[in-house]
């Protein structure tokens, strides 16, 4: 079991390096720092310009080759280099990684297990008001893109506050800049910053994982070893959560490394919609703003959270089934 | 005695009702499962809307009144008008056609990435499933609206179409994963073997005994891949890095309405909708589509 992750860890490092280096590549042929320079008020002379691209690594007239070169040798040591503005991308990425995290996390967590619970209770009451109910708004939501979504909901909060006049919802930013109201109230602040992001992952997430959480449930609640934990004296409700529902997990797990990139582009989009200084907006204005650097160091922080994401459902698979631990 | 009546009534039978093929079982199936034809119903309506609506509509979709600017939805203007007096009817219904269509395409296109990977990973298994299920985990390690995000400066220019080639290029790997199981287990099947030792080429095998095995499968996902492309392309659209000006899309008018949602609700809610109304009416499809041919689904419904 301890070989079969570490090997999991190591391909997991090969396939990062990997991703990072593509986005790299795409990034640097697709992207021209140059017309950023060149259209600066008043123009920069074309020996600064050269100057200055080659000081940030993303001179066009340097081969690609040498460029990466250059790019991956920093990344070796753990540098990513530096922003089209001349800072630290390291020093942004230590700022912004705990925005988008903090907001993963806690869509993730709150949306899979209301959706996984909902979708199991909803298959032992199949065909009952609350399987009719979920079901109907799971399928609504699920037709949904996340972007409508967060949006909807920010115009729905503003038209609550407008109607109520006071701002119980914020929809702009992580938290009021300069707020100085003790502990409880910058959490305060911060719940009420966060909800409305929140709700929006949390919503796509619990549409998603109850209807695929319904299926799974419902294959498994027919079969032999639930009636046999039942006939041999556990209550209903023990033998539903310790076997049906266990067993019923162990798709969804498969299932959750597979929604996790989808996941990201709405995290990427709720950041940007909620005005939120995360990575995914960034990597929104960086593309915008041709700064090559900023984009790979994203794509590798994505690929590091798939990665995660996924050695986590090794880890929970190996835990949910026997049969992995055993072997 | 008993049994030769019942070989008798056996023949009886078979003479009376004919036995039904894959596809006419199938599709007696799908038009009892009323969520098909009730999504196909919509589907096909909003087809009709978003085609036939800008030739019935007075206005051009890039046309301005500039006279009407931000009018509500009048006689003249059937969903309004948006900031600089274009008519929000036409340019939602070009934007239904374009989602459509990319919904299709796009679809289309990924179903069928995945089916050859899948299947000639799964039939070859060696060294050519290695390679292809590497680049199938690559592809899933990098997150595919990244890729197109990136690419978007050289989309800029270009039509649609490489957008949605694009699309399905970045959207194959799960499918592709679940087609490669599939056809490890059908392989061994006894048709495949004797396929193989009459001498029939690998690749003729796959393509005609392989794939249209698990055509319901495919048919599956194809329609959950046009729900899938149509959401990616709005999202994408809605940050600009999608559908360029001049073409609009379902995606490109809720970017452009939702800043106004509040004072000029018809700028966003049409188009929102009808995009709701779109992939719930795909995604109804697909759901019954899988009750309907997938004979362990039934109760799910």
């Amino acid at each position: 079991m301890g070989k079969f992750l570490v090997r999991r860890l190591l391909s997991y490092l090969v396939l990062i390096f990997l991703a990072s280096s593509f986005a790299y590549i795409l990034a640097a042929t697709t992207l021209s720092p140059r017309t950023n320079f060149e259209q600066l008020q008043p123009r920069p002379s074309q020996e600064a310009i050269e100057r200055e691209l080659d000081h940030l690594n993303l001179n066009d007239n340097t081969p690609l080759a040498e460029r990466y070169a250059t790019w991956a040798a920093g990344v070796a040591t753990g540098d990513f280099g530096q922003t089209i503005t001349d800072r630290s991308v390291n020093e942004e990425i230590a700022r912004k990684a705990g925005v988008t995290l903090r907001l993963i996390v806690v869509g993730t967590v709150v949306g899979c297990t209301v959706g996984v619970a909902i979708g199991a209770y909803a298959a032992v009451r199949q065909y009952r008001a609350f399987d009719k109910v979920t079901t109907a708004i799971a399928f609504v939501v699920l037709a949904v893109p996340t972007v409508v979504i967060a949006v909807s909901m920010r115009e729905a909060a503003r038209w609550f506050n407008d109607l109520t006049g006071r701002q119980y919802f914020q929809y702009g930013g992580e938290y009021t800049a300069g707020l100085d109201a003790g502990f409880w109230g910058m959490l305060f602040d911060r719940l009420q910053h966060g909800i409305l992001p929140t709700l929006t992952l949390a919503l796509a997430l619990f549409a998603a994982f109850s209807r695929y959480q319904r299926n799974m449930m419902l294959d498994v609640l027919g079969s032999d070893f639930v009636r046999t934990a039942m006939a041999k004296g556990l209550t209903r409700r023990a033998a539903l959560l310790k076997h049906a529902l266990r067993t019923a997990l162990i798709p969804t797990i498969t299932y959750f490394t597979f929604t996790f990139g989808i996941l990201l582009a709405g995290t990427t989009f709720t950041e940007k919609i909620y005005g939120w200084h995360g990575m995914g907006a960034w990597v929104v204005d960086s593309i915008v703003q041709n700064d090559v650097n900023a984009v790979a160091a994203v794509t590798c922080f994505m690929a590091v959270c798939v990665m995660a994401a996924s050695f986590l459902s090794d880890i929970l698979y190996a835990w949910l089934d026997p049969r992995v631990r055993v072997s | 005695m008993s049994m030769s009546v019942e070989r008798a009534a056996d023949g009886a039978a078979v003479d009376e009702a004919r036995v039904p093929g894959r596809w006419s079982g199938v599709l007696y199936e799908l038009l009892r499962t009323r969520r098909v034809l009730f999504g196909l119903g919509i589907l096909l309506a909003l087809s009709a809307a978003a085609w036939i609506g800008p030739l019935l509509s007075p206005w051009d979709f890039t046309e301005a009144d500039i006279l009407a600017r931000r009018e509500p939805p009048s006689a003249d203007h059937w969903f309004g008008t948006d900031s600089i007096g274009r008519d929000i009817f036409t340019q939602t219904m070009v934007g239904l056609q374009k989602s459509i269509i990319i919904g299709l395409c796009a679809a289309v296109l990924t179903t069928a990435v995945a089916a050859v990977v899948g299947a000639f990973a799964g039939y070859f298994l060696g060294a050519t499933d290695k390679v292809l299920m590497w680049i199938t985990d690559l592809m899933l390690v990098l997150p595919n609206f990244l890729v197109l995000a990136i690419l978007y400066p050289a989309l800029r220019g270009q039509g649609y179409i490489v957008f949605v080639i694009l699309l399905a290029a970045l959207a194959w790997m799960v499918t592709a994963k679940m087609v490669r199981g599939m056809t490890i287990s059908l392989k061994e099947r006894e048709y495949v073997l004797a396929a193989r030792y009459m001498g029939v080429p690998d690749h003729k095998i796959i393509f005609r005994h392989i794939l249209p095995n698990m055509s319901s499968l495919l048919i599956v996902d194809a329609t959950i891949n046009v729900s899938a492309a149509i959401i990616a392309e709005t999202s994408l659209s809605y940050f600009g890095f999608g559908v360029q000006k001049p073409d609009v899309s379902l995606g490109s008018l809720i970017a452009d309405g939702s800043t106004q949602s509040l004072a000029f609700p018809w700028t966003f809610w049409f188009c929102t909708g009808l995009l709701v109304l779109l992939v719930m009416a795909v995604n109804l499809i697909g759901d019954g589509l899988r009750d309907a041919l997938d004979p362990q689904a039934k109760r799910r419904s």
